[in-house]
């Protein structure tokens, strides 16, 4: 038995316990961030504020839904949305957070790309935040399935099929993902399952992988610079904080973050009060009818640019290049060749790099959404062969990068 | 002691695997679908039948006149002859990712919406991403009752010199 002194506090009764003074010190009093920074390193915040907001609002559409293939589409259309009180509201905000947090994770990535923010010891967090990047696709996917309408289910058989590996015919493998020759009412339970149980728990996971691996490496600046953290948290500490080159990360840092995510927040609920429809597929309101493709079968606009991708080829070279679009981004750190942990703005071809990476997907996503005909075939053809080729010159680009 | 025990352990991690991977296979009762039947009498020429076997839909067209004369031989291959009639029996689903083409009786062809693939009145691919021809279900023909489901002398036939998967 370990030797306890009577508390003279709530405070110290915990510490005793919990070591509560020693997590603060840690986790937020002495958790350095750099000054130089600016909003976009608050998209973390926004991403955990996010994630939140669709926990809460899934525990409450979760009490009434049903996985059942009869009364799946009702249970959403007809009980949450007009018996259930404020039910609507739960299903516009899950719908609404659901779209806008891809928004804001594409804004993150783009942000780590352009600081160079995925090496010199930040390796983990790229990979991890692009494991993050599968777990929400996963996640995204298994929820569209849960109101059982006609996108519901025509997702369901279009994406699961891509497990059939095109020509090798996979069709046995298919069935057990399916649990069915199409998509039943074993589809429905499973991935209901995975959508509320298994995938959460990863991405819970997950996430305290992505913020363990910040922690050494800490947060990079809007120059690359490399801090010397000893030297800044003791100015910081001995009161001199305007020479110092980082603050804490509570209060200092959390009251920018919060400012932020209050900004980003207003953004949110206007959408979810005003302008929810977009995170609503019209088409899911019709309910799954497996005899009737609906005319034209696209994902929703964060999967665009991937489908895009796949869509101009055959089938297994279609296959391929919507493979390799879904892996590449997590070998990054080692594709990308120059020592220089720097901005894109000071890395010669690297700039050029990225900002026609980032206005081709922008035409990929746009193009995906448009309908396979005419002169879109052959936009999409040479968006998605510039893709491909942009990730294979990349060694060659950033080979011969000087040292900054 | 360490070896024993992961030898143990593993034992159990296979086994709980396969019994993870048992569970996910689909149930006796989706597998025991049986067979279905249609009456092939009172099929329109031109006009598009679809059926449901196992859950998926399944096209049955009978042929214009006009339509067989101006075949090539890939495609009578695939005919099937009920009481005379030329039919194309195929299950409904794009070859590429699984949508339903839809039949377009003026120029006798099927298109899929979802990525524009296109196949002929007799379920050959015309126009990519699809690679290969719709595929022939199990069939036998019975009088003028086509059986999905069961694997007649013609549909053997069809397999065997590759003109369906």
């Amino acid at each position: 038995m370990a030797h306890f002194e009577k508390a003279n506090s709530i405070g110290e009764w915990f510490d005793q316990r919990l070591a509560t003074k020693t997590l603060e010190r840690v986790l937020a009093k002495e958790y350095w961030i750099p000054k130089d920074i600016n909003f976009l390193w608050a998209m973390g915040m926004v991403l955990a504020i996010t994630f939140g907001i669709l926990l809460v609002s899934g525990i409450f559409l979760l009490m009434y839904y049903q996985p059942n293939v009869d009364t799946a589409f009702d249970s959403v259309n007809y009980t949450i949305m007009q018996e259930v009180g404020f039910g609507w509201l739960w299903r516009h905000v899950h719908a609404v957070a659901a779209s806008v947090v891809f928004l804001i994770i594409y804004i993150h990535m783009f942000t780590g790309i352009y600081y160079g923010s995925y090496k010199k010891g930040r390796e983990i967090i790229w990979v991890s935040g692009m494991l993050l990047f599968v777990a929400f696709s996963a996640e995204a996917f298994s929820g569209y399935m849960l109101p059982w309408g006609q996108m519901s289910y025509w997702a369901g058989m279009v994406i699961t099929n891509l497990f059939s590996m095109g020509s090798l015919e996979m069709n046995g493998v298919v069935e057990w993902i399916r649990g069915d020759y199409v998509p039943g009412q074993a589809f429905l339970t499973r991935f209901f399952m995975l959508h509320v149980l298994l995938i959460p728990v990863a991405i819970l996971a997950l996430i305290g992988i992505h913020f363990g691996a910040l922690r050494i490496p800490h947060v990079n600046n809007q120059n690359g610079e490399e801090l010397d953290y000893e030297v800044e948290a003791e100015k910081y500490k001995s009161g001199n904080k305007a020479a110092s080159k980082v603050i804490a990360f509570a209060n200092d840092f959390m009251s920018k973050d919060m400012f932020v995510v209050a900004v980003y927040l207003i953004f949110f609920f206007y959408l979810t009060f005003w302008n929810y429809s977009f995170a609503m597929d019209p088409v899911n309101f019709d309910p799954a009818d497996g005899l009737k493709t609906p005319a034209h079968i696209y994902p929703e606009w964060y999967f665009l640019w991937s489908y895009e991708i796949l869509r101009p080829f055959s089938k297994d070279i279609g296959l391929l290049a919507f493979a390799f679009a879904q892996v590449i981004f997590v070998l990054l750190p080692w594709l990308d060749r120059s020592p220089n942990a720097v901005p894109a703005s000071r890395r010669g071809l690297f700039k050029y790099w990225f900002w026609i990476m980032l206005a081709n997907m922008i035409v990929l996503t746009t193009m995906g959404k448009l309908p396979p005909e005419g002169i879109n075939n052959t936009i999409g053809l040479v968006s998605a062969l510039l893709f491909i080729g942009q990730w294979l010159a990349l060694p060659f680009v950033t080979m011969f990068e000087k040292k900054v | 002691m360490g070896k024993a025990f992961g030898a143990v352990a593993g034992v159990g991690a296979v086994g709980a695997l396969y019994a993870m991977k048992r569970s996910w296979d689909p149930l006796p009762s989706v597998k025991a679908a049986g067979f279905t039947n249609v009456d092939t009498s009172t099929c329109v020429e031109n006009k598009l039948v679809v059926e449901k076997w196992r859950g998926k839909p399944i096209f049955i067209l009978k042929k214009t006149a006009d339509m067989v004369s101006s075949q090539t031989e890939a495609d009578s291959a695939r005919d099937v002859i009920i009481d005379g009639a030329h039919f194309t029996v195929a299950i409904g689903l794009c070859t590429h990712l699984g949508c339903i083409p839809a039949y377009r009786e003026d120029r006798t062809d099927f298109l899929c919406a979802c990525h524009g693939g296109e196949f002929n009145a007799s379920g050959i691919d015309t126009k990519l991403p699809p690679p290969s021809p719709l595929v022939i279900p199990p069939f036998k023909v019975n009088g003028t009752t086509l059986v999905l489901g069961e694997a007649g002398e013609e549909y053997k036939k069809m397999k065997e010199s590759g003109v369906t998967a």
